[in-house]
């Protein structure tokens, strides 16, 4: 099952260069449904993939279909800025981002693909009292939780990141930062790839373009799903699939506590290296790095009012730019190559929900909002026990959708780097 | 950049307005009659339709007056705007289903 593709390495590097490069295997297989399996998945995007990749792996688990309705690692895996850090204010949500950053740093080695981590540091920038007192608050937090963190002041914001205008004179001054030096970027297509190909050497089957239209059940158990390749059955169900979950919950018959919005990020022509970390911007929207190729990786605000269309409105990535020609004078000629938008599914107090639903057999990851993609590894760890074992790790223990009802929230709006 | 046709002040860019959240949402009369489950769906649970979305919207740069809009959030469309105290106009309910 293994044989048809190799281990990467600096071996088969050279002997497919020496073959012309005309050796190479695809790195996982498409394949076609099955009648029924132990675990479906819905939604082949990071979380969904590493969801497979770990219930193999971990549990053992491998008679398991990941469902896509597009293509592979197309909706916001594909998406996102990039950004990678786990600096979040309360125990729960530390512990699970943690988790995620500590699983990212030897991905690359677990999966034998190289997803690009880079640990460049993140600034989450101040610009006034308040911001600051509530970076230090989370700091403070951070260290408590044995996450890396500091407080810079003006001073050492200018040293670290010698393009941002400091000037106490600008409508947003900057004030301090927080930074965390393990914080970062990764190449996210490569996390969705080096996951499908972990899971599918393993034995896990990826069908694309396969559309859940219902969600099968009977007397509360959930029994499989109708999609636009026929039905596939299986007795445990896993729904991941971000900005639609309130459209597959609505299949299923409950009602979930999300809004979905288009978030949209958009890159630079390349320059020259002008920035070796992640600058961050809570109270003017703007969180920026630069890639490999040198091009500026913007991300903006989500829009302001509900939508599906993966296209945000103009006047949003407008407020964006305005506030990165402020914060870095030097970019104010550079033209933007492409745009683009996904829907995230934001939930009220900015947690992910990671669990049970009223469906028995049926669960949920989903409410990851804005910033799911430093939650990859972890979020696909956890969930993988939860489908296994039928009860949530003690890392997700407390992600319930219940805790709406019992009003036990998570409130890391503050950590959260866009609004909502 | 959506083009929202208010109902008192015609057509206006997106920028004036600011969307307040799903329509039709009535807070209860007696919070302390109802069971936690009703009233995590009242705060917390909501219809996030793909498809014709009825939502609020208020024209704060404007005339700074709340109404109701019919959109369909896959497509951006304006389907119907209508005031705030009447319920949606007959020829869009088919296209809702209302919770």
């Amino acid at each position: 099952m293994v044989q048809h593709m190799g281990k990467y390495s600096i071996f088969s590097l050279i002997r497919n260069a020496l073959a012309y490069h005309e050796g190479w295997e695809r790195a996982w297989r498409s394949r076609e449904p099955q009648g029924e399996y132990d675990v479906i998945i819905i939604g082949g995007g990071g979380h969904g993939l590493a969801t497979a990749f770990y219930l193999a792996k971990e549990h053992g688990i491998t008679n398991v279909a990941v469902i896509e309705k597009g293509w592979l690692g197309g909706g916001n895996t594909g998406r996102n800025t990039t950004i990678i850090r786990s600096n979040y204010l309360w125990d729960e949500s530390a512990s699970l981002y943690e988790k995620s950053l500590q699983l990212y740093e030897s991905l690359s080695q677990e999966l034998n693909f190289n997803i690009m981590l880079s640990q460049r540091g993140v600034l989450n920038l101040a610009h006034n009292l308040h911001d600051l007192r509530e970076l230090e608050r989370r700091v403070n937090a951070n260290l408590m939780n044995g996450i890396d963190s500091e407080i810079l002041d003006t001073k050492s914001v200018k040293n670290f990141v010698p393009i941002i205008n400091t000037d106490p004179n600008s409508r947003y001054p900057i004030l301090g930062a927080s930074l965390q030096r393990r914080g970062g970027t990764a190449r996210h297509d490569a996390v969705a790839w080096g996951f499908a190909r972990g899971a599918d050497e393993r034995g896990v089957d990826i069908i694309q373009q396969c559309e859940v239209t219902a969600i099968k059940q009977s007397r509360g158990k959930v029994t499989g799903v109708e999609t636009t390749k026929g039905l596939i059955k299986a007795k445990k169900v896993g729904v991941v699939v971000a900005g639609h979950s309130s459209e597959l919950a609505r299949m299923a018959g409950f009602r979930l506590p999300l809004n979905s919005y288009p978030l949209q990020a958009l890159v630079t022509e390349p320059v020259k290296p002008v920035l070796d970390t992640v600058v961050m911007s809570n109270a003017v929207h703007v969180y920026v790095s630069q890639s490999d190729k040198g091009e500026l990786v913007i991300g903006a605000g989500i829009d302001g009012a509900h939508g599906y269309s993966q296209r945000g409105s103009l006047h949003v990535i407008e407020g964006q730019l305005g506030a990165l020609c402020e914060l870095f004078p030097i970019t104010s000629r550079l033209r933007m190559m492409r745009q683009w938008g996904g829907i995230v599914d934001t939930c009220p107090d900015a947690s992910p929900i990671i669990g049970k639903t009223p469906v028995d057999g049926l669960f949920i990851n989903c409410g990851w909002g804005t910033g799911g993609f430093k939650a990859t590894p972890g979020s696909g760890w956890v969930f993988a026990h939860t489908l296994a074992t039928g009860e949530p790790h003690a890392l997700n223990a407390a992600f319930t959708l219940d805790r709406f009802t019992s009003g036990f929230l998570i409130d890391e709006h503050g950590a959260a780097a866009v609004a909502h | 950049m959506l083009l929202i046709p208010c109902p008192y002040c015609g057509e206006r860019e997106e920028s004036e307005f600011h969307q307040g959240g799903e329509a039709h949402i009535e807070r209860p009369k007696d919070p302390n009659k109802m069971t936690d489950e009703e009233w995590a769906d009242y705060l917390f649970f909501r219809d996030n339709r793909k498809g014709v979305y009825l939502e609020r919207w208020v024209h704060r740069h404007g005339c700074r007056r709340w109404f109701n809009v019919a959109r369909d959030t896959a497509t951006n469309q304006i389907v119907a705007v209508y005031k705030m105290g009447s319920k949606p106009p007959k020829s869009i309910t088919s296209r809702v289903t209302m919770k």
